[in-house]
């Protein structure tokens, strides 16, 4: 799978790209600012990018603007953000376009290995996957829902690990529990929230984020 | 219109300020008597009212505040109190100004009212000469001119207009001639102005170096508390793992993992401390996106309209952001409100890039909020003074409750 790194922080690129080729990525590129970001996925246009939110030259959101931009010039380019914080604001911006493949995820949860590689294969296959912290930031903000409230604490992990971008697979390992348990979970969330049922993953993370945005 | 109200009133306050002077140095004078000295304190009372009447009417005028110049009043006895009043240079400044009003009064409000009222005469001339008897106004101007009939009497009618005019061009002037009287006589002299300034800055740079302090000092022990001693630990466990790792594979798993937790607390204490310092999103996106970024996550429903030209310099975004959220945190802790709106606008001098930063952060909560009850308030207070700024609380009990704030500043 061909990849492009942007970290301008040479100790995290060296590791990041030790990580990825250590799981058998090509890393085919590997840049520390936003315009070169943007000359590399235009001419490499790799499976998945890899990118942080603080870039040069301005080292404000540089990386999530390169990331928006190159987006609208390759629709649908998988792309996994990251960065040492998260923000509500920026995951919105990120999945505005619907057209899913989007990974917004703290550095931190590449410390995870095998499950930040899983999480970069994911988006490369077009899914979404949001970090915990901007789905309990989320789940915070929508605290005072009624239709929120009226789901069991079983109910609430199910969604809050939708709207991570989940598969049933992986809730239902997380949870210790089987597939059909976490289904018939996700089936009652849906009509609780009033929200239409469906099995692609991507859908069903980008129509519970937006019910969490409400 | 107003004015010539205004000229009326004026008038007889500058003779009833003749009497007030008269009053105030006469129970001076008697103080030697030693009974009058609780006269004295009354009639300064008095004569400061009075004084701050005139203030306001000249700040209406010219459109910008008279400050009053008093020195505060010391707590204490009588004497000590009268010693005061007589110390301060306003004191006399006002005595001054009750004299010399009651003079100029007359050339300024009095002219004005007389040229209306003799406009008003000459304009209805034939009117009063068909009321009056035979002998009355026949000579409006002196005996050798005489008038003989109505019709003659119509000659005058247009002097009427003229001295309408006369007035009407003159009224403004005059009054904002006399309201710039009262400014340089009842504001503060530019000495004492900057005596005021210069205490002012001296309190907000002592609390502002206070509180700098204090944020280091939290920062300093946070850090040493948090993620020093966090790395510290993982050294530890790190060379734990390298010496047991011939001898217990499974052991070193467990502890490479509990290592890496430990690595994720660390960095989320970081990370709340960073945030705490200068939040990315500010420096990422500016007032307007930090405040939107804030309003996403906030429990309470929360709306932000912000009016901003682009940047604002970094210092001021951060005490506006601090401001607003500390305001924004008091509305959901202590208000109980159901939903809260957060009004930013820059509004720029005339010809030029500086203003006035205005925040409102106003809550449907049940009010009584009040900045002298809580540390919170007070905090952004002493934050905003350091930049000139201000903070006002309307709150009354049951609610609604409308904090405003603001900050001088240029935008870039």
């Amino acid at each position: 799978m061909r990849i492009v790194v942007a970290e301008d922080l040479a100790l995290l690129r060296e590791g990041l790209i030790k990580i990825l080729q250590a799981n058998a990525f090509d890393v085919v590129a590997a840049v520390d600012n936003g315009p070169s970001l943007i000359q590399a996925l235009t001419t490499h246009r790799p499976d998945v990018a890899i990118v942080d939110v603080r870039l040069p030259p301005t080292f404000t959101d540089e990386g999530l603007r390169a990331a928006i931009h190159a987006r609208k010039q390759l629709p649908g380019l998988p792309i996994v953000v990251l960065s040492q914080y998260v923000e509500q604001l920026y995951a919105r911006e990120l999945i505005s376009d619907r057209a899913g493949a989007v990974g917004y995820l703290l550095k931190d949860r590449v410390m995870a290995v095998g499950q930040f590689v899983d999480t970069v294969r994911q988006v490369a296959a077009g899914n979404t996957i949001m970090d915990p912290d901007v789905v309990a930031a989320l789940l915070t903000h929508r605290s005072a829902d009624p239709q929120l409230l009226a789901l069991t604490p079983r109910e609430h992990e199910v969604l809050s690990l939708m709207a991570q971008g989940r598969s049933n697979a992986a809730i239902a390992a997380q949870m210790f529990v089987s597939e059909k348990a976490v289904s018939k979970h996700s089936y009652k969330i849906f009509t609780k929230l009033g929200l239409e049922p469906s099995e692609n993953d991507n859908r069903r993370i980008l129509a519970v984020l937006a019910y969490l945005e409400g | 219109m107003g004015l010539l109200g205004w000229s009326l009133v004026l008038l007889l306050g500058a003779a009833l300020g003749f009497g007030l002077a008269t009053l105030w140095i006469t129970s001076v004078a008697l103080v030697a008597l030693g009974v009058t000295i609780p006269l004295t304190l009354l009639a300064t009372v008095l004569v400061r009212w009075f004084a701050d009447l005139h203030r306001q009417w000249a700040a209406d005028r010219l459109g910008e505040p008279v400050a009053r110049p008093y020195a505060p009043a010391p707590e204490g006895r009588w004497p000590m109190r009268f010693w005061a009043v007589l110390r301060d240079p306003a004191t006399w400044r006002d005595w001054a100004w009750l004299v010399v009003n009651s003079v100029t009064g007359w050339f300024t409000y009095g002219l004005s009212l007389l040229l209306f009222l003799c406009g008003i005469f000459y304009l209805i001339y034939p009117l009063l000469y068909e009321l009056t008897p035979p002998q009355v106004l026949r000579t409006p101007l002196g005996n050798g001119f005489r008038l003989r009939s109505v019709q003659q009497s119509f000659a005058l009618v247009p002097l009427g207009p003229v001295l309408l005019a006369l007035w009407y061009t003159t009224a403004v002037r005059l009054a904002n001639l006399n309201a710039l009287l009262i400014r340089s006589l009842l504001g503060p002299t530019e000495q004492a102005r900057l005596r005021a300034r210069v205490q002012q800055l001296a309190t907000s740079r002592a609390e502002t170096v206070d509180t700098q302090a204090g944020e280091l000092r939290r920062i300093e022990r946070d850090l040493h508390d948090g993620a020093q001693a966090r790395l510290v630990s993982l050294g530890m466990s790190l060379g734990l793992a390298e010496q047991m790792l011939h001898d217990d594979p499974q052991a070193v798993q467990r502890m490479l993992a509990e290592a890496r937790e430990a690595t994720t607390d660390a960095l989320a204490e970081l990370r709340d401390l960073v945030r705490g310092i200068h939040p990315p999103v500010l420096a990422d996106r500016g007032l307007d996106g930090a405040l939107r970024a804030l309003a996403l996550v906030n429990p309470t429903p929360t709306t932000v309209v912000t009016r901003l030209p682009g940047r604002l310099p970094a210092p001021v975004e951060a005490a506006a952001y601090f401001a607003v959220t500390e305001a924004l945190s008091n509305a959901i802790k202590h208000a109980g409100a159901r939903s809260i709106h957060i009004e930013v606008e820059f509004t720029p001098h005339p010809g030029g890039s500086a203003g006035i930063l205005t925040m409102r952060v106003s809550d449907d909560g049940h009010g009584g909020a009040d900045v002298d009850a809580g540390t919170g308030l007070r905090g952004i207070a002493r934050r905003l003074a350091a930049f000139d700024g201000n903070l006002t609380v309307d709150s009354p009990p049951g609610g609604p409750t409308e904090i405003r704030m603001s900050l001088p500043c240029a935008s870039s």
